[in-house]
């Protein structure tokens, strides 16, 4: 019988062949840490006497979450962070360089990697053909450490993806329908794979943007096949040499199997406070609510594509945004910030009142730039809306596409893309 | 009825010295429904906090609903008492800080219908025991007692008892040596059939 994506990756980093359902230890290629786990991760495996990394050169500590640091309290961490880094000899990422996940699919990870982050969004590695799934401080520490960790193979489901999109509708519209679809808990401890031909003709920042949000339907991982878009991408990063094919093997045993056609999906949103909550952007309970802030940031949707399609948009209008509305750039990286800036991207927000932050994570997480006031609401372009998030419990966050987040913030309300652009 | 700031600190201060007897965990339940983020249990705005566990764990479960007050959790928790979910408790980030907090205050089990995989296997690691079993007849207020070895929730108010999913062996193992730091510290590298 075949195997999966999934059973290949883990079997070829356990000791042979292993199925779905059983525990095994893995070899792990890479590790990631960020400002937010990486301090508790640090003061573990020191207390262990275990403070070391055996795979110095795929172990990346990134200072993201808070960057620049606020106080002094997180600056010591960043300062904790940096001293771990030079004394195991990993790499560092330092602020204002961008979000871990990222930098870590373009600059690191490979087809074929077993990546664990201390980050739950580590799962956005997935969309080069890797294992890549997010654990705990502790576990990411020994994992770095020892250079193995203990898994449980999922079960996996596979996704087939056809038809076209339309104009307005985008990879981030998809992940949410099926979100919503399997629901927060629909693909706990299981791997969701993607295939089919709207995913073979996908960029690699699209396939980003899928495989960041599987966590959100509760799975381990998501894993797209390495194929001619993956050698095309990396070869562009200067990293041709790191390309391998992947693809499932025929007959592989998958639980179940979804088909996707996307001619007729419209602009999906996710309304607060569960990221299931899906509906279409013109039903009732989102089409026309009012807007205080709109978030264009996180390791979802802020990379140079996504900056784009919010531009042309607010540049097509005039540079006019809702007089309410506070819109909030993070690009995603540095080195996106400044394709950015080249292209005129940066001038078109700028010209359109935005407050354009440092590259980095921003407020998706709720703990620096652009917390919200109580009761208002906030539409975003990153991954999740649970109560909290945007810093505040008493406000409601909204998620969707880079241009659902960009006409939205146009219009003062949740506004169908679509009706902006033909405007 | 609520505690003050002060007595919050000194519930931190008695929840770290609470010791978890696995065969028999003795508590009071407080409900907090399904789809408990760890944004609910550790805020992002608290993220500062982070490098003192003892001031983060005054913020324990501060955004969760309880289903018959208004009060934050931790003014109203007494070590010992367990915290019961609903569904898929746990989802979203992959924080250890949210179970690290939770055991810190001698949360002394976290039940639930079902749980997100990063919290548990977080929960696991920092010693904090998870139990996943049926816990609609559950309300707040229940006197719980847990074996967890035998694998039984005598819920003393109601009378009901409930069998537990058990916990897959590797984790029991890790349990067993209060977490996986403990485990590592014990064995000097891991030891999981």
């Amino acid at each position: 019988m075949g195997q999966t994506m999934t059973e290949q990756l883990v079997s070829e980093h356990a000791d042979g062949d292993v199925s779905s359902g059983e525990t095994t230890t893995v070899d792990v290629d890479k590790a990631l840490l960020q400002d937010g786990t990486g301090p508790l991760t640090v003061r573990q495996l020191r207390e262990l006497d275990l403070e070391r990394c055996a795979i110095p050169e795929g172990t990346v500590v990134f200072l993201d979450h808070q960057a620049p640091p606020m106080n002094e309290a997180m600056a010591n961490e960043h300062a904790l962070l940096r001293d771990f880094a030079t004394t195991v000899d990993c790499q560092l990422s330092e602020i204002g360089d961008g979000v871990c996940h990222q930098i870590m699919t373009y600059d690191y990870t490979a087809p074929g990697d077993i990546l664990v982050g201390a980050d739950s969004h580590t799962v956005t590695g997935g969309a080069l053909g890797a294992l890549a799934t997010g654990m705990g401080s502790t576990d990411v520490g020994i994992a770095l450490a020892l250079g193995e960790t203990w898994l449980r193979v999922p079960d996996a489901d596979y996704f087939r993806v056809t038809g076209e999109f339309s104009e307005g509708v985008y990879a981030k519209d998809l992940i949410l329908r099926i979100i919503g679809d399997r629901g927060a808990d629909g693909e706990t401890y299981r791997a969701m794979e993607f295939g089919g031909p709207i995913v073979e003709g996908m960029r690699i920042d699209e396939r980003m943007t899928i495989a960041n949000m599987v966590v959100e339907a509760g799975a381990k991982c998501g894993i797209f096949p390495s194929d001619e878009r993956t050698r095309e991408f990396l070869e562009k990063r200067g990293r041709g040499g790191d390309w391998r094919p992947l693809a499932p093997d025929e007959g592989a045993d998958y639980d179940n199997r979804f088909e996707y056609d996307v001619s007729n999906l419209e602009p999906q949103v996710a309304y607060p406070h569960q990221v299931d909550n899906v509906v279409p952007v013109s039903d009732d309970r989102v089409r026309g609510v009012e807007i205080h802030q709109a978030f264009l940031g996180s390791c979802t949707n802020a990379r140079y594509e996504d900056l784009c399609i919010a531009a042309d948009l607010i540049e097509a209008n005039g540079y006019d945004l809702h007089p309410r509305v506070r819109l909030i750039v993070n690009p995603v990286s540095r080195e996106v910030y400044q394709e950015a800036m080249y292209d005129g991207l940066i001038d078109v927000f700028n010209k359109a009142g935005a407050a354009i932050n440092t590259a980095g994570c921003g407020i998706c997480y709720g703990g620096h730039q652009g917390s919200l006031a109580d009761g208002e609401n906030a539409i975003g372009a990153n991954n999740r809306n649970f109560k909290g998030r945007f810093g505040n419990p008493d406000a409601n966050v909204y998620l969707g596409s880079p241009a659902t987040v960009a006409a939205s913030a146009i219009t003062g309300e949740i506004t169908d893309p679509r009706e902006v652009i033909s405007a | 009825m609520s505690q003050s700031t002060d007595e919050i600190t000194r519930t931190v201060r008695e929840g770290k010295d609470f010791e978890r007897n696995l065969e028999a965990l003795s508590g009071q339940a407080w409900c907090v429904g399904d789809g408990v983020s760890t944004d609910l249990i550790a805020p992002g705005r608290y993220f500062d906090l982070r490098s003192n566990l003892d001031t983060l764990a005054e913020h324990t479960l501060e955004d969760a609903t309880l289903e018959t007050t208004d009060a934050r959790f931790m003014e109203v928790m007494t070590p010992g008492d367990f915290v019961v979910g609903g569904r898929n408790f746990g989802q979203g980030s992959s924080r250890e800080h949210a179970p690290a907090i939770m055991e810190r205050v001698g949360v002394s089990a976290v039940i639930a219908e079902s749980t997100a995989r990063i919290f548990y296997r977080n929960a696991v690691n920092v010693g904090l025991p998870i139990i996943t079993c049926d816990t609609s007849q559950i309300e707040e207020g229940n006197e719980l007692h847990v074996d967890l070895l035998d694998g039984v929730l005598v819920n003393r108010t109601t009378g009901d008892e409930l069998v537990i999913d058990p916990l897959p062996s590797v984790m029991m193992q890790i349990l067993r040596d209060s977490g996986l730091k403990a485990h590592v510290q014990t064995h000097g590298a891991l030891e999981l059939d």
